[in-house]
């Protein structure tokens, strides 16, 4: 019996990936275990190994292709005596099909190059398509050149170059000085960041998850954002604590927790959390150089994704402006972090029917924006609040009491939080879905403040 | 059998500060497990005389984690798992032997590595499957997933997906049958990684104060993620550690399925003596990346086909099957058959099996109060 061998789902996020090389030809003989192939997944090239023994028949999709959607037939093996070409025939038009078109196999967000109103660079600056991911690295690199004091501690950053790759290169432009790989010990390393702090040098401490942060979090709040006053002003933490946030896929209650409102409610910290890729990348250059503790709040998903990036010798963004995404009338839709995603296709969507939507990014969620919001909504009237995490006590009911009495007298509707469900986060791939926010969610939201 | 309470004998030769770890990146990690330092720190258990069935059937319970371990990295490469899936090939000598040691109402808690524990404490693997597929007929009804099943029945706790967190709750669990005052034993198992974690060591001084009976067992696979234990401490062995609390402990070779056994039966019954906690430290290793989407770059090829090629478990056993004559190619091809049927039916029942139902979301998230 012939057994195809498909496109394999290699990373938790992976929908496609790059069919890099072959390890085989056709007619090898291959065993379980054998390494078949190699295969780039949005964070690594990994190697692909044989599950079944055979022969391979014919391989299906050629080395070097892009865009492979998972569980497409790469190859097939046969058994001995049989013939691949019957086999192969047939399985070759469904190979070539399932490549011709990734974006239907693949329903990931789609890769958004919007262009906001700009307003932290000047007219005419080049502009450059970047991952979150280099955004971010690249802050990092260009704070550390600029300061002897800046230094970069977690699981898994120097050598391994970050568990998402964040720090990739680092290790050896900076050397083991000052990109340092810990044990599995947050309280631990979190603490010793403060106390180095403290001492004078700027920590970027990374989480390899928000999620294993809990495990510090009396060092973050106790030491890291009270010391500034309890010393009466003699001393602070210059540090920044930043690792992927809130639900990444299919990781289950433990691994997908919005940290957002948690870490907002505590004075003494500055909380960011950025979009694009040039927020993340001014907002971090800032982070480092600000002499209080940030909590730097990255998404997992948004990682891989490319926006256009300011080529300027320094960048940076000051903590508490608001970004306006997109101008509009009707509603105010209020967001930061992946909600943006969800909201900015919500308003798209909603102009096809004729509704115009302002879309307001927070960035920094302490300071946060208020009057930007707040004028905003004196305009549009009306309110819907965007965020992932739980909506008990979160960022959207905060924005709501703000909004109830800060601009009472506006409001033509009440404001409706879209958020995560009051729910752990499910592991089954239907549950999942729901329990997050969704576009439709939102569209929703703004037709019923709308009144349509 | 010597205490680390009364400290060392000085006078032993083999008793060297040098590290046990020569080379931890080669074979020389095992070969003194059960060698003369180890007869020093400790005299390692006597490997038990086992009869043929219970060989035969050591031989059954790895290969069902083996072959139930690649079904699940198949599914994964399929699509049909998902998030993060950590495999634990390799290593099933561990849960099998310290199974073996175990008696009715024994509990067990891990890590999200659990695949291999659940089967070896004898849940289904049906339902093991079917949580990984996020499916109805899961363990969890597909709301865990592969780090978070749970089986009351079986007296398995989880499932915990924070490293280390498992630790304090195992001896809690251990807690719980002391004041009860039965006799079980709880196993609770952590990584080398996870054992550097600071809230190992309260539950250690914790666990020895009050005399609970735990099992700490740290399954010392070399690495924790990408790290090697090398560049994650420079104390050189896990289990004397315990020593700074008063904690016995030894160090196994997690190769060897009988060591392993009779390792756990020591430890077990210094437990139920009521002599409080026992570290087994179980040297080990793991075949596959750390979990499904770990490109493996901290460590050679040749590194990993060398622990297969001389070390396997099940390998070991084989041949033990197989050189005493306690059974022949056939009968092992017939198991080989049998393993097969069940890894299949598991992974039929898992795609079969349907997704919850969506009010699923919300149920089990408070327990109805007893009026
Ligand atoms: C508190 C915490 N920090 C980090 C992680 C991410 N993480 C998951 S497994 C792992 C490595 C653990 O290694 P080890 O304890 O040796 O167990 P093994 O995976 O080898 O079984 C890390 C860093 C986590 N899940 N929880
Ligand atoms: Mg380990």
């Amino acid at each position: 019996m012939a057994t195809e061998i498909l496109m394999p789902a290699l990373s938790p996020t992976m929908e496609e990936g790059t069919l890099a090389k072959w390890l085989v030809k056709e007619g090898d003989t291959v065993n379980s275990g054998d390494i078949l192939a190699e295969i780039e997944t949005d964070k690594a090239t990994m190697e692909f190994e044989a599950v079944d023994e055979g022969t391979v028949g014919k391989i299906l999709i050629a080395e070097g292709t892009e865009g492979v959607a998972v569980n497409t037939p790469i190859a097939v093996l046969v058994e001995e005596g049989e013939s691949a070409d019957d086999i192969a025939e047939a399985k070759l038009a469904d190979a070539e099909a399932a490549v011709d078109e990734p974006a239907a196999a693949a329903p990931a967000a789609p890769i958004e190059v919007v262009t906001p109103k700009e307003m932290d660079i000047p007219e005419g600056t080049e502009m450059k398509s970047t991952t979150v991911r280099e955004a971010l690295r690249d802050a990092m690199a260009e704070e550390m050149r600029r300061s002897e004091d800046v230094f970069l501690m977690g699981e898994e950053v120097a050598e391994y170059q970050g568990a998402y790759k964040i720090s990739q290169g680092l290790l050896d432009e900076f050397g083991d000085k000052r990109v340092i790989d810990t044990p599995i010990t947050e309280h631990g390393f979190a603490g010793i960041g403060v106390g180095a702090a403290f001492g004078g040098l700027r920590p970027i401490v990374e989480f390899m998850t928000f999620n294993f942060a809990m495990q510090a979090i009396d060092q973050i709040i106790n030491s890291a954002a009270k010391t500034l006053y309890m010393s009466g002003g003699q001393m602070g933490a210059p540090i920044v604590f930043r690792g992927p946030n809130g639900a990444a896929a299919r990781v289950g209650a433990q691994h997908s927790q919005d940290y957002a409102a948690w870490y907002s409610q505590i004075p003494g910290l500055y909380v960011v959390q950025p979009y694009s890729a040039a927020d993340a990348k001014g907002l971090l250059k800032t982070a480092i150089r600000d002499p209080n503790p940030v909590i730097f709040l990255e998404n997992e998903i948004l990682y891989g994704q490319s926006f256009e990036v300011p080529q300027l010798d320094d960048y940076t963004i000051p903590f508490g402006k608001a970004r306006i995404w997109r101008e509009g009338s009707d509603v105010t839709i209020v967001s930061f972090g992946i909600g943006m995603k969800y909201a900015l296709e919500a308003a798209d969507e909603l102009a096809k029917e004729g509704i115009s939507a302002e879309v307001i990014d927070l960035r920094t969620l302490r300071p946060m924006d208020l009057p930007t919001v707040i004028e905003s909504v004196k305009k549009t009237n009306r309110c819907v609040t965007v965020e992932e995490g739980f909506p008990v006590c979160s960022i959207g009911s905060y924005i709501s009491s703000r909004l109830m009495t800060e601009a009472f007298d506006y409001l033509d509707a009440p404001v409706i939080n879209c958020t995560g469900k009051d729910v752990p986060m499910p592991y089954a791939a239907n549950l999942e879905k729901l329990a997050l926010t969704t576009t439709k969610e939102v569209m929703d939201a703004v037709k019923a403040v709308t009144y349509r | 059998m010597q205490s680390l309470h009364g400290g060392r004998d000085k006078n032993d030769a083999c008793n060297s500060p040098a590290p046990l770890i020569i080379d931890s990146l080669t074979l020389n990690y095992f070969i003194d497990v059960g060698g003369k330092r180890t007869v020093a720190a400790k005299k390692p258990a006597k490997k038990p005389n086992v009869s043929k069935e219970e060989l035969l059937q050591y031989y059954k319970d790895m290969l069902l984690i083996r072959r139930f371990e690649e079904k699940a990295g198949q599914l994964y490469g399929m699509g049909l798992i998902g998030g993060f899936c950590h495999l634990y090939i390799g290593q099933e000598a561990v849960v099998v032997g310290l199974e073996a040691a175990a008696k009715e109402g024994d509990k067990r808690i891990t890590s999200y590595r659990d695949h291999g524990h659940m089967l070896a404490c004898g849940m289904d693997p049906k339902g093991v499957m079917a949580e990984l597929t996020g499916r109805e007929g899961g363990y969890s009804k597909g709301k865990g997933g592969s780090m978070h099943m749970f089986s009351k029945e079986k007296h398995f706790y989880g499932g915990h997906g924070i490293v280390a967190a498992q630790v304090p709750l195992g001896a809690g669990l251990a807690f719980s049958d002391k004041y009860k005052g039965n006799d079980n034993v709880t196993f609770t198992y952590f990584g080398d990684g996870a054992a550097n974690q600071g809230q190992v060591y309260e539950t250690y001084n914790m666990a020895e104060l009050w005399d609970l009976p735990v099992v700490f067992v740290i399954e010392n696979n070399q690495y924790a993620m990408g790290t090697s234990t090398k560049r994650s401490t420079k104390s050189p062995s896990y289990w004397e550690r315990g020593a700074a609390y008063g904690i016995e402990g030894e160090e196994v070779d997690g190769m060897d399925v009988l060591a392993v056994k009779a390792a756990g039966e020591k430890a077990v019954a210094h437990c139920r003596a009521g002599k409080g906690p026992y570290i087994l430290e179980i040297k080990t290793y793991r075949y596959r990346g750390h979990s499904m989407s770990d490109p493996a770059k901290y460590r050679t090829r040749e590194e990993v086909q060398k622990m297969r090629d001389e070390r396997d478990a099940i390998e070991h056993v084989r041949d033990m099957l197989l050189t005493g004559k306690h059974a022949t190619e056939d009968d092992l091809k017939a198991v080989d058959k049998e393993i097969k049927a069940i890894v299949n039916e598991a992974a039929e029942f898992s795609k079969e099996s349907p997704e919850p139902s969506l009010d699923e979301l919300w149920t089990d998230i408070y327990a109805e109060a007893e009026v």
